[in-house]
């Protein structure tokens, strides 16, 4: 543990950030956490005031703030609400950071952040592995698993409901690619995202299919890193920056128009946690114009190929949730709509509160289940009330919280990616 | 840190899961929305049924500790910065909604209900709840009350108290106290809850409140004028109360304040213009349209440059954005924004506008206005860093001299944001010693031990 002065002197730098935060308390009204346990400490005006306080050192507290700081779902509701434009994530992953260094790493996230993360072969090797064995062995699987990922680490809690790791993890099953610009004049460079890859590798397949059907030349190289949001969330830059290396050794040399993720949260890492987050100014400069290209699939499909809404398509009732990545972070919010309208089986209808987060939050979930369990289950039962046949959305780990709870309200109600949708009403 | 016997006494009327006191949980209840130090209390409790707000005023009391109620802790003037030592008591779990009567047109609430959801609920059942603070999709109507907050229709339908019909309120003893009713009329006794209205917490701790409803109108049409002299503007909003129309609404935005929101939203907005007056009428359609027309010859006759009117919902919702984001703009600025609400009779506005401009200049200031000129309520908004300590002295001198000028012009320290710790060194300036004198005999009558929220309104040292 380092010395508190030292703590204190790096939270100062903070700042001229906590200080925009003008005490409104508007971000109450949108805070699904706040909402739940109605404490201050849940909301984001507590939370910087804690840090504030704790710089200011009027408060001594550091474990209890860090505790009261791993409390938030990390959605960007409240920066995307907060009228003084306070830099809400930025804050957030930057205090975790400065008190993870202070702490020091869970011995558990230790090994898995920079021992398995960190090393994409590995990593791909023990999930297989797992995948293999996961009925017999769950619970050695999930010593390591568990705290893994972010974005994974759900499905090996014990009373959920969770589609099990893939039995061919999605790299297994497709040879990297590196094709030219097909009839679109169009191409672009693949990141499936690393829940993608091992949990949902159908989403994976239905992307290449639509690129594929649309004339897209694809480039997809093997030995992808994680985007490496679990480790900064947890605070822990140095291996963050190790993943995003990994990742820009194979995509910063490379010719392409766009970079594709079919994971909101992906997408929003990429696009805008790499370049504030990352330190080390000549990997900054490399992966700059690797986030700038950045797209959603659906933001792609509409905005780049003119993907377009069809009249009176008469299908299967399908509605979306909004996931917060794609919508407080990136601003997408139509062009998925647009897709799910482009497709000829479906028939779209508008979900109530679209856009209030699932609940799912990556570590959050894992440490206050009961939490997340209340807000997943808001989300899954306007889900149910809303008589759709198929719920979509844009993100795999929303994907996998709102399935576990409409699963464990009794509902088999499907739930899909926006991308799988429209592969479907391509045809074979 | 509270001693652990008191604790328990907490625990045991509310339970242990809503009492909180450690450093990490008091420090985020030490403060509230106004620019003013934090204090943390040494305990926060969270009562779960009305009933338990008695008996925790009760023991407070026994003990001679300091009680502060909070709702959402957006008010403006410190009124939920508790006392050292002392006890948050916190009404967000209280937040039901008693009954909507739709014969009689009242609703029965608890204190922590929070003020949109109720408009919401209101409106589901085809009635109308007009109060609108800027602070309404979190400020609680406990709050409401207890401040007499306002909002953009203050003009044609009023403040909080004219729909606060009756009240129930424990008593320092933790007695309930019933005032009020749910008829129109009502005379008797004392008028308990206009005693209530804007007590900041210093007098009782509210658990039921009865709000009259009213229908609502069935019309609306909203414009904006554009004027190229604030004179000009100012003018028009006197002359069209003058020709005997309540705009629903009649909102003020100066220079500053349109380039500052026409940056932050890139609206469109007239940046050139040295005022904007936003005006909606609202009633029946018949009256609405003739309102409308003669608000815009009004406007025109005082040399306003265009008058747009509205043409749909959604060019509506636009003229109103703006106003909307006229705080949160001018708050992107700056780190530190001190939004005042000095008001004056609506005829000083011209004066107003001209002090605010020599007051800026002399402390060499950013200040950007806004606000509801329809009721002279303006929001001089200062912008600063607080950290910058030689400015932040200006900063507390232009405040002094804002409030100076207004009460000088027959004007009130708060239009609707309450006194709390902010402005209590100007209560006598505005009123009288005798005033203070009164309500300090008051005040310690009720609560002898002075453990109601302690330090508010009246309680700035008297020389
Ligand atoms: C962005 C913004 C915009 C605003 N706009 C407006 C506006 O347009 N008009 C306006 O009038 N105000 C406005 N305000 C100020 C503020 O929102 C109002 O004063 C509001 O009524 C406060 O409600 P609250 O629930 O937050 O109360 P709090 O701030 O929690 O408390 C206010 C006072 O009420 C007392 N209190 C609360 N509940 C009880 C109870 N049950 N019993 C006894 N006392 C109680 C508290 O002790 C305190 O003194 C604004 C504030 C912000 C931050
Ligand atoms: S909404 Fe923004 S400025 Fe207001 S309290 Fe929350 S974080 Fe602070
Ligand atoms: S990021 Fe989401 S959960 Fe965290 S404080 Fe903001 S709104 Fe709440
Ligand atoms: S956000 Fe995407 S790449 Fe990053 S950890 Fe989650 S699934 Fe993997």
């Amino acid at each position: 543990m380092a010395d508190i002065q030292k703590l204190v002197t790096m939270l100062k730098e903070l700042d001229d950030q906590l200080v925009s935060c003008m005490r409104c308390g508007m971000c109450q009204a949108v805070c699904p956490v706040f909402a739940e346990t109605g404490r201050e400490a849940d909301v984001t005006r507590g939370k910087l005031a804690l840090l504030d306080g704790l710089a200011g050192e009027i408060l001594k507290d550091p474990k209890g703030v860090k505790e009261q700081l791993d409390r938030c779902l990390l959605c960007g509701t409240c920066q995307a609400n907060c009228p003084s434009g306070v830099h809400v994530m930025d804050i957030f992953l930057k205090a975790r950071a400065i008190l993870t260094g202070y702490f020091g790493l869970s011995p558990a996230k230790r090994i898995i952040f920079k021992q398995l993360l960190t090393r994409p072969e590995l990593f791909n090797k023990l999930t297989t592995f797992g995948s293999k064995f996961q009925g017999m062995f769950a619970k050695p699987v999930n010593d390591v698993l568990g705290t893994s990922c972010a974005r994974f680490q759900a499905p090996l809690i014990a009373d959920r409901h969770f589609p099990s790791l893939a039995a061919k993890p999605f790299h297994k099953s497709t040879k990297p690619m590196d094709e030219p610009a097909g009839k679109s004049g169009v191409r672009v460079a693949f990141y499936p995202g690393c829940m993608v890859d091992k949990v949902y590798p159908g989403v994976g397949h239905a992307v290449l299919k639509v690129l594929k059907h649309h004339g897209v030349g694809v480039f997809m190289p093997h030995g992808q890193a994680c985007c490496g949001i679990p480790a900064l969330s947890s605070g822990d830059r140095e291996s963050f920056e190790k993943m995003v290396a990994t990742n820009a050794d194979l995509f910063s040399n490379a010719d392409f128009d766009y970079i594709l993720t079919p994971c909101a949260t992906c997408s929003a890492t990429l696009k805008e946690i790499w370049p504030t987050m990352v330190d080390n100014e000549s990997l900054k400069a490399r992966i700059g114009p690797v986030a700038d290209k950045v797209m959603d699939v659906s933001e792609f499909l509409v905005n780049v190929l003119g993907v377009e809404a069809m009249e009176g398509a008469a299908g299967k009732k399908v509605t979306y949730h909004d996931p917060c990545h794609l919508r407080n972070s990136l601003k997408v919010t139509a062009q998925p709509r647009t897709v799910l309208q482009a497709s000829k089986n479906a028939s779209f209808v508008e979900l109530p509160n679209a856009a209030t987060c699932c609940g799912c939050g990556g570590s959050f979930s894992l440490h206050h289940y009961e939490i997340s369990k209340k807000i997943g289950d808001l989300k899954a039962k306007t889900v149910e009330d809303s008589g759709a046949e198929t719920l979509a959305t844009s993100c795999p780990a929303c994907m996998m919280q709102i399935a576990d709870r409409l699963s464990q309200r009794g509902h088999s109600i499907p739930v899909k990616h926006v991308i799988e949708v429209y592969a479907e009403s391509l045809g074979s | 840190m509270a001693d652990k016997a008191l604790l328990k006494e907490f625990e045991a009327i509310v339970g242990a899961d809503n009492v909180m006191s450690a450093e990490a949980e008091t420090h985020a209840y030490s403060y509230d929305a106004a620019v003013l130090d934090s204090v943390a209390p040494a305990v926060v409790v969270r009562p779960t049924e009305t009933e338990q707000l008695g008996a925790i005023t009760a023991l407070c009391n026994k003990h001679g500790l300091p009680l502060t109620v909070r709702g959402a802790g957006t008010n403006l003037s410190g009124g939920t910065i508790p006392s050292k030592g002392g006890v948050v008591v916190l009404t967000g779990a209280l937040n039901k909604i008693l009954e909507l009567n739709m014969d009689d047109l009242y609703a029965r609430v608890q204190p922590g209900v929070i003020t949109a959801k109720f408009a919401a609920e209101v409106a589901s059942k085809g009635l109308f709840y007009p109060p609108d603070p800027g602070s309404q999709t979190v400020s609680t109507l406990g709050g409401n009350v207890a401040e007499n907050a306002g909002g953009l229709r203050g003009l044609k339908y009023g403040v909080t108290k004219d729909y606060l019909m009756g009240i129930s309120f424990y008593d320092v003893n933790g007695d309930l106290v019933k005032s009020g009713s749910r008829t129109v009329k009502c005379v008797t006794g004392y008028n308990l809850p206009g005693l209530m209205v804007a007590s900041e917490g210093t007098l009782g701790v509210f658990n039921e409140i009865t709000f009259k409803l009213i229908p609502p109108p069935q019309a609306a049409q909203s414009m904006m004028a554009v004027f190229d002299d604030v004179l000009d503007a100012s003018r028009t909003v006197s002359a069209i109360i003058a020709a005997k129309i309540l705009p629903a609404t009649l909102e003020f935005m100066d220079n500053f304040t349109i380039r500052t929101v026409d940056n932050f939203r890139k609206a469109g907005l007239p940046t050139d213009a040295a005022a904007l007056l936003l005006i909606e009428v609202d009633g029946h359609p018949a009256q609405v349209a003739e309102e409308a027309e003669k608000v815009e010859k009004i406007c025109k006759e005082h040399n306003a440059k265009s008058v747009e009117v509205a043409k749909d919902a959604e060019h509506r919702a636009k003229v109103w954005q703006a106003r909307r984001d006229a705080l949160p703009a001018l708050a992107n600025l700056k780190p530190t924004c001190v939004l005042e609400d000095a008001t004056v009779p609506r005829s000083r506005i011209p004066a107003m506008m001209e002090a605010l401009a020599r007051i800026s200049k002399e402390f060499d200031l950013t200040i950007g206005t806004f606000g509801h000129a329809g009721d002279g309520n303006l929001h001089p908004t200062i912008l600063t860093d607080k950290r910058n300590e030689q400015e932040w002295h200006r900063v507390e001198k232009a405040i002094d001299a804002i409030f100076d000028e207004a009460l000088a012009m027959g004007g009130t320290l708060s239009g609707e944001h309450g006194i709390g710790l902010a402005k209590s060194k100007y209560m006598e300036q505005e009123t009288s010693r005798a005033t203070i004198e009164y309500s300090r005999r008051m005040k310690k009558s009720l609560d002898p031990k002075g453990i109601l929220n302690p330090g508010k309104i009246i309680s700035a040292l008297l020389d």
